[in-house]
C-alpha cells in the first residue's frame, strides 16, 4: 500500500501514453486502525467537513490525490438536440435559431435521432450499459442564454452507466515500461447545450448568441478513478480519438466541442477523501493537467499549513497559471429537477426485443448500431504494432497527430518501402519539419505521393539516405517538383558504376598518405575522415557504407 | 342562418344559398354588437374577410376544402396564431405576436375555416370562470336571455344592471360565450382540467375534451403539459365530431400525440337512447351531485361494473 509521495509529472507532448510519476498512487480506503487521532477516527463519511493537518512523519506516506472528470461533447450532427435548427460553428450569431430554441412559447422539443444513436454508440465503445429506457429531465435554473429557464437533461434514467475508458501511461523512464489504467465511466446522458454569453464590459451590457442554444452535448461522468493531471488529460485525449474515430463529436477543445471540468480532492491514504473543489474554464488538455496538478499542490499546502479547503468551484486562469475561486456561493443551487413532460421514455432495443412491424425510421436497435462501430483507438494501435511492427508509442503518436495516420497510410500504400522505414520518415523527418514550422498534417507542403516516391529511390538504391534528407527538403519548398526532378537537378543520384567508385576510392587514398597511416597505425577514426574524402570527391553522390566496404576492402589488400 | 349548426350552414354554402363573404359579415356585425359579452379579445376582421374572398372563389369553382370551408371560427388567445397577437389574457404578452401558428389552428385554416378572432379566458388559461384575465372577465350570453331577466326584476332591490351578470365557467369562457352567442359556429378551448366542458356546461354548449395525444399540442401555450388538451365548443355533437376529424392525429412537433393513425369516422344517427349503455365512474355519483341529476328517473338502471360483458383494460 506504499504510495510514493507525489512528485511532479513531466508534462511533456500529450501522447495517450504519458510519463506518470503517481503511478501507483492511492485511492480510497478505509480509516485503518493505526491512525491514532481520535478527530479522524470519527466519521468515514466520504466529505470531512475537516481535515486536520499533520507534520508527515519521515517516511511516512504523504498525500493521495483522486481526481474525477465531467466532460461535455458536442454531438456532431446536423441539427439541434430537439429542434430542427442547423449545427454549424462560427456562423454569424444568431442565425440558427429556431422557434424552439428562442423558447417561443408552445414550441415542443422533438428528439434528434442522430443524437440517440451517437450516444448509443459512445456508450457501446466505452463498455456502458445501455439502457433500453431512460427518461428526460428538466433543470431549472436562471441565465439570459437558457432562454426557456431550464434545460433539458437525464438526471433520473441516462441513457448509459457503468462504462470504463483504458488509457496507457508510462510508469518509468523507458519507453517500454507502460500500463494501462482504467477509468470508470459512470454515466452518459443526452442534454443541451445553452447559448453564448459575450460580456461587453466597455458598454455594461452582455449580449447573448443563441446559434448553440439546444445543440445536443453527450455529458460523460468519469469516477474519481484519476491521481494526476497527466493521467486526467492522457484519459481526456484518449477520449477525444475515441470520440473521434466513432465520428460522434469533432471533441476540439480550443473550438468548445469537448469542455471538461475536473473535481480534484486530496487525503492521506487510508483516511477518508477530502472537501472536493471544481475546477472549469478548460479549454485544452495541456491546461487541464496543470490546472489539476496546480490544485491539487494548492490543497495540499493549504492543509498543510492548517487551513481548510472549501467545496467550492474554482476558475483556471491560465495567464497566471492558478486556479482562482469563481462562484459567489450563496447556498446550494435547487434545480428544482422535474420530468420532461413534453418528452415519452426513450426506448431503445436490440435485434431480439424489436417489435415486429416497426417503422424502423422510428426504432433504434443496438445491435444494428454495434456492427456498425468503427474500429476503436486502441484496436487501431494494435493493428499497427502488428501489422507494420512498430513500437506502441510509434502507433499512439500516428494516432495523436490529426491527419497523420492517413498520411502515413497513403504512403505505404504507393510505395514499396519496408513499412519501418516509412514509419521512421513519417515520424521523424515528416513530423519534425511539421513541428518546426507548427503546422497540421492537412497543410503540409508534402504530399504522400512525394514521400512514396522520394523512398522508393531511397528503396532501389537510387540515392543515399543524407541526399534523401536533402531531396526533402527540397519538396518542403513545395516548388512543385517531384523527387526524381530534384534528385536529377541536384546530381544526388548514387554512383552506380563500381568501378568509378574503386577508382575514386584508391585515388583518395593515394592522395592521403598520412591519413592511411594514422588508419594502419589503429585510429578508427581515421577511416571517417577518409569516407569524407571519398564523398567529397564524389560529389556526395556515393553510399558512405558502401565507399566503407570498399575503402576496407582496398586497405586490406 | 347564424343560428343553424356548422354541418347545415355547411350545406347552404356548397348550395350557394349564402356566401362565405356574407356570412363572415354577418358574424362580425353581431361581434360588434355583442361586444358587451367581452368574449373577444382580439377581432381580426381583415384577416377573416380575406379568408372569406377566398374561400369563395373556391366555391365558385366547386373546389371546396370540405365541411369546414368559408365557416367562422374563434381561437381562444392561448394558442398561436401567425401574426395575430396571442396574450393568454396576460401582461406578460401582451404585444407578442407568434410567427407561426399552432398545428390545430393551421389545421383550421388549411380546411379553409375563417379566423374571427381570438377570444378571452382566465390568464394562462388558469381559472375556471373566466374572470381573471387582464382584458375583464367574459359575461355569459344567458345573462341576457328572458329568463335570467325576468328573475333578476323579481329579485333585484335597484342594483346596477351592468355589474347583474352571470359568469362564464372557464378558463375557456370566451369560446363557450362566442359559440353561444352565435358568433361563430365552432371555437378552439383548452381544457386541462375541465376548462372547456365547464364553460360549455355554463354556457349551454358541446364541448369536448379529446383524449390526451389525439390532438396536437404544439402551439398551444402550456398550463400543465401532461394534461393540456385543445378542446372543442360547439353548438351540437355532430359539429364537433367533424371538428375533432380535422384535428386528430399525429403531428410530429408534439411528442406526445400517438403514432396510430386515426381514421375518419361519422357518429352513427341516434333516435333511441333506451339501449344505450353509458358508464359511470361510482365515484362521481355521491351526495355531492346536485338533486336533479340523482332524483332524475329515466328509467335506465345502474347496474355494476363487473357484470357487464366488456374488455377489461
Amino acid at each position: 500500500m506504499a504510495a510514493p509521495m507525489l512528485r511532479w509529472c513531466c508534462s511533456g507532448r500529450r501522447f495517450a501514453f504519458a510519463r506518470v510519476g503517481c503511478g501507483s498512487c492511492h485511492r480510497r480506503g478505509p480509516p485503518t486502525g493505526s491512525t491514532s487521532n481520535g478527530k479522524r477516527g470519527q466519521s468515514s463519511v466520504a466529505q470531512q467537513p475537516h481535515i486536520t493537518a499533520q507534520k508527515p512523519r519521515k517516511g511516512e506516506p504523504e498525500w493521495a490525490a483522486v481526481v474525477g472528470l465531467e466532460i461535455h461533447a458536442q454531438i456532431a450532427s446536423n441539427s439541434k438536440l430537439f429542434s430542427g435548427s442547423q449545427v454549424c460553428f462560427a456562423a454569424p450569431p444568431n442565425s440558427l435559431v429556431s422557434f424552439f430554441d428562442a423558447s417561443l412559447p408552445g414550441t415542443l422539443p422533438v428528439l434528434n435521432r442522430r443524437c440517440v444513436e451517437a450516444a448509443v454508440m459512445t456508450g457501446l465503445a466505452l463498455d456502458c450499459h445501455i439502457n433500453r429506457k431512460s427518461l428526460f429531465d428538466r433543470k431549472h435554473y436562471f441565465y439570459a442564454d437558457l432562454p426557456a429557464g431550464y434545460q433539458i437533461t437525464q438526471q433520473r434514467l441516462p441513457i448509459a452507466v457503468n462504462g470504463s475508458l483504458a488509457y496507457s501511461v508510462y510508469v518509468g523512464r523507458k519507453p517500454s515500461q507502460m500500463v494501462t489504467r482504467t477509468v470508470r465511466v459512470k454515466q452518459i446522458q443526452l442534454e443541451q447545450d445553452s447559448g453564448k454569453s459575450l460580456h461587453d464590459d466597455l458598454r455594461s451590457q452582455t449580449l447573448i448568441d443563441l446559434n448553440r442554444a439546444g445543440i445536443g452535448l453527450l455529458e460523460l461522468v468519469l469516477e474519481p478513478d484519476m491521481s494526476c493531471g497527466e493521467e486526467a488529460a492522457t484519459a481526456v485525449r484518449e477520449l477525444q480519438l475515441i470520440l473521434q474515430a466513432l465520428g460522434t463529436s469533432q471533441a476540439n477543445m480550443a473550438e468548445g466541442q469537448l469542455r471538461v471540468d475536473a473535481n480534484i480532492s486530496v487525503h492521506r491514504p487510508g483516511e477518508p477523501l477530502g472537501i472536493r473543489t471544481e475546477v472549469k474554464n478548460l479549454n485544452s488538455a495541456r491546461f487541464l493537467a496543470k490546472a489539476i496538478d496546480y490544485e491539487i499542490q494548492r490543497q495540499i499546502n493549504e492543509l498543510e499549513n492548517g487551513g481548510e479547503i472549501l467545496n467550492e468551484t474554482r476558475s483556471f486562469d491560465f495567464k497566471l497559471g492558478c486556479t482562482v475561486p469563481m462562484r459567489d456561493k450563496e447556498g446550494k443551487q435547487d434545480y428544482r429537477f422535474m420530468p420532461e413532460p413534453n418528452l415519452p421514455p426513450l426506448l431503445l432495443y436490440d435485434s431480439g426485443s424489436l417489435p415486429s412491424g416497426a417503422d424502423p425510421q422510428q426504432v433504434i436497435n443496438i445491435d444494428q448500431l454495434r456492427e456498425r462501430l468503427p474500429e476503436l483507438p486502441r484496436v487501431t494501435r494494435q493493428r499497427l504494432v502488428q501489422q507494420y511492427g512498430m513500437l506502441p508509442e510509434h502507433s499512439c503518436v500516428l494516432l495523436n497527430e490529426v491527419g497523420l495516420l492517413e498520411f502515413f497510410q497513403n504512403v505505404i500504400k504507393e510505395t514499396r518501402a519496408e513499412p519501418k522505414k516509412v514509419t521512421s520518415w513519417v515520424l521523424n523527418t515528416f513530423l519534425g519539419f511539421l513541428k518546426q514550422q507548427n503546422l497540421a498534417v492537412s497543410e503540409s507542403p508534402v504530399t504522400p505521393s512525394a514521400l512514396a516516391e522520394l523512398l522508393d529511390l531511397l528503396d532501389r538504391k537510387a540515392i543515399s539516405a543524407p541526399a534523401a534528407k536533402q531531396v526533402f527538403e527540397e519538396l518542403w519548398r513545395n516548388e512543385g517538383k517531384t523527387p526524381a526532378q530534384i534528385v536529377a537537378e541536384k546530381k544526388l543520384e548514387l554512383l552506380q558504376d563500381p568501378e568509378a567508385l574503386e577508382q575514386l576510392c584508391r585515388s583518395t587514398l593515394e592522395a592521403h598518405p598520412d591519413v592511411v597511416m594514422d588508419l594502419k597505425r589503429g585510429n578508427p577514426r581515421a577511416i571517417n575522415k577518409l569516407i569524407g574524402l571519398v564523398r567529397k570527391a564524389t560529389l556526395g553522390r556515393a553510399d558512405p557504407t558502401a565507399i566503407k566496404e570498399v575503402l576496407e576492402r582496398q586497405l586490406s589488400s | 342562418m347564424l343560428g343553424r349548426t356548422l354541418r347545415e350552414v355547411s350545406v347552404a354554402l356548397k348550395q350557394g344559398q349564402i356566401t362565405p363573404t356574407e356570412l363572415c359579415q354577418r358574424c362580425l356585425s353581431l361581434i360588434k354588437k355583442t361586444k358587451f359579452l367581452n368574449a373577444y379579445i382580439t377581432v381580426s376582421e381583415e384577416v377573416a374577410l380575406k379568408q372569406a374572398e377566398e374561400s369563395e372563389k373556391r366555391y365558385k369553382k366547386g373546389h371546396s376544402l370540405g365541411d369546414l370551408d368559408g365557416i367562422p371560427i374563434a381561437v381562444k388567445d392561448n394558442f398561436s396564431t401567425s401574426g395575430i397577437e396571442t396574450t393568454c389574457a396576460s401582461n406578460m404578452l401582451k404585444g407578442y405576436v407568434p410567427p407561426y401558428n399552432a398545428t390545430v389552428v393551421q389545421k383550421l385554416l388549411d380546411q379553409g375555416a375563417l379566423l374571427m378572432g381570438k377570444t378571452n379566458l382566465d390568464e394562462f388559461a388558469m381559472g375556471s370562470g373566466s374572470t381573471d384575465g387582464i382584458f375583464g372577465p367574459v359575461k355569459n350570453p344567458w345573462s341576457y336571455s328572458k329568463q335570467y331577466r325576468e328573475k333578476r326584476k323579481q329579485n333585484s332591490h335597484s342594483e346596477n344592471e351592468d355589474s347583474n351578470w352571470l359568469i362564464t365557467g372557464g378558463s375557456s369562457g370566451g369560446s363557450a360565450a362566442a359559440v353561444s352567442a352565435f358568433t361563430c359556429f365552432a371555437a378552439l378551448g383548452s381544457d386541462t382540467g375541465g376548462s372547456t366542458r365547464n364553460p360549455a356546461a355554463h354556457c349551454g354548449v358541446v364541448g369536448l375534451k379529446p383524449s390526451y395525444g389525439l390532438v396536437s399540442r404544439h402551439g398551444l401555450i402550456p398550463l400543465v403539459n401532461s394534461m393540456d388538451v385543445p378542446g372543442i365548443l360547439t353548438r351540437c355533437v355532430d359539429d364537433a365530431a367533424t371538428v375533432l376529424g380535422v384535428l386528430a392525429g399525429h403531428d410530429p412537433k408534439d411528442s406526445t400525440t400517438i403514432q396510430d393513425p386515426v381514421k375518419p369516422f361519422t357518429l352513427p344517427s341516434l333516435t333511441d337512447v333506451s339501449k344505450l349503455c353509458i358508464g359511470i365512474p361510482k365515484v362521481t355519483f355521491t351526495k355531492v351531485l346536485s338533486s336533479p341529476i340523482q332524483t332524475t328517473d329515466l328509467g335506465n338502471r345502474l347496474v355494476e361494473f363487473e357484470s357487464l360483458l366488456c374488455h377489461f383494460y
